[in-house]
């Protein structure tokens, strides 16, 4: 597994680490779709940040992976989309349309609490 | 600076290679950033298509000049199936492997330039040209 999960509380963080193979990408959605339930998950944040380019392959897992892990129960957010990987996916006319996107991990962990009550780790 | 870079294009694992070389190249010829990261993704697309639809193919990456403009050339060659009707393959949404169909007319619009031919059984080349905009 390229790609390390970490529990916190009901959530799951993925953060990729370097550029995924196609294949290491598909080896992520079915690990997250297959823990969320293993772990009874309330909510997914998959860190981008380190990925410079988003091709019509990967925007088209993304989704995959949103709305699998969304009929498993759990909401997942993509953060960290860089700049200039904005840029190029709305000129190659690519969308993430029904996925849920915030600008970090922190905004993203934010969302989910506000989003799926009694997630995370409470009292900070 | 190599004046041509050839990436073998055997399976999906070359597809980042391809994109990675190109990034380089194109980052040595002065792009920026902004560009760097719409040559790469045009790059993927185009290698993509051949990793799904020929198999195997080459990517060939190398430098551009016209005048006093200097820009990076992506070759994109395979010897698979052809394309029967290019002006459907360049439509958006239009793919028959279940993608977004956004690979070839997306990578068109990343670049400045973009041609290709196709003749059934004998493959398919794509030809893409990126220029530097000057700065300053």
């Amino acid at each position: 597994m390229e790609v390390p999960i970490l529990k916190q509380g009901n959530y799951l963080i993925a953060t990729i680490q370097a550029a995924l193979s196609d294949a290491a990408l598909l080896e992520l959605r079915d690990e997250l779709v297959e823990r969320v339930g293993r772990f009874r998950a309330r909510g997914v944040v998959l860190d981008v940040t380190v990925l410079d380019v988003m091709d019509s392959f990967t925007a088209r897992t993304l989704r995959g992976i949103a709305h699998m892990t969304k009929l498993r129960g759990a909401r997942t957010i993509i953060v960290g989309i860089q700049p200039e990987v904005a840029f190029a996916m709305t000129q190659l006319g690519m969308t993430l349309e029904g996925v849920e996107t915030a600008l970090d991990l922190d905004g993203g962990l934010a969302a989910l609490r506000r989003r799926t009550k009694g997630g995370g780790n409470r009292g900070r | 600076m190599a004046d041509e870079i050839r990436v073998a294009i055997d399976s999906e694992a070359d597809i980042v290679v391809a994109r990675q070389q190109g990034r380089t190249l194109a980052a040595e010829l002065g792009f920026s950033s902004g560009d760097l990261t719409l040559i790469a993704t045009a790059i993927s697309e185009v290698a993509r298509n051949i990793v799904v639809y020929a198999k195997r193919g080459e990517i060939v990456l190398s430098h551009a000049n016209q005048g006093s403009r200097r820009g990076i050339v992506v070759v994109a060659r395979d010897e698979g199936p052809g394309i029967p009707d290019i002006a459907q393959a360049m439509q958006d949404g239009y793919s028959t492997s279940h993608g977004l169909g956004l690979g070839l007319p997306g990578a068109k619009r990343l670049m400045d330039e973009f041609d290709i031919a196709s003749q059934v059984g004998k493959g398919t080349t794509i030809v893409m040209k990126k220029w530097a905009r000057r700065h300053g």
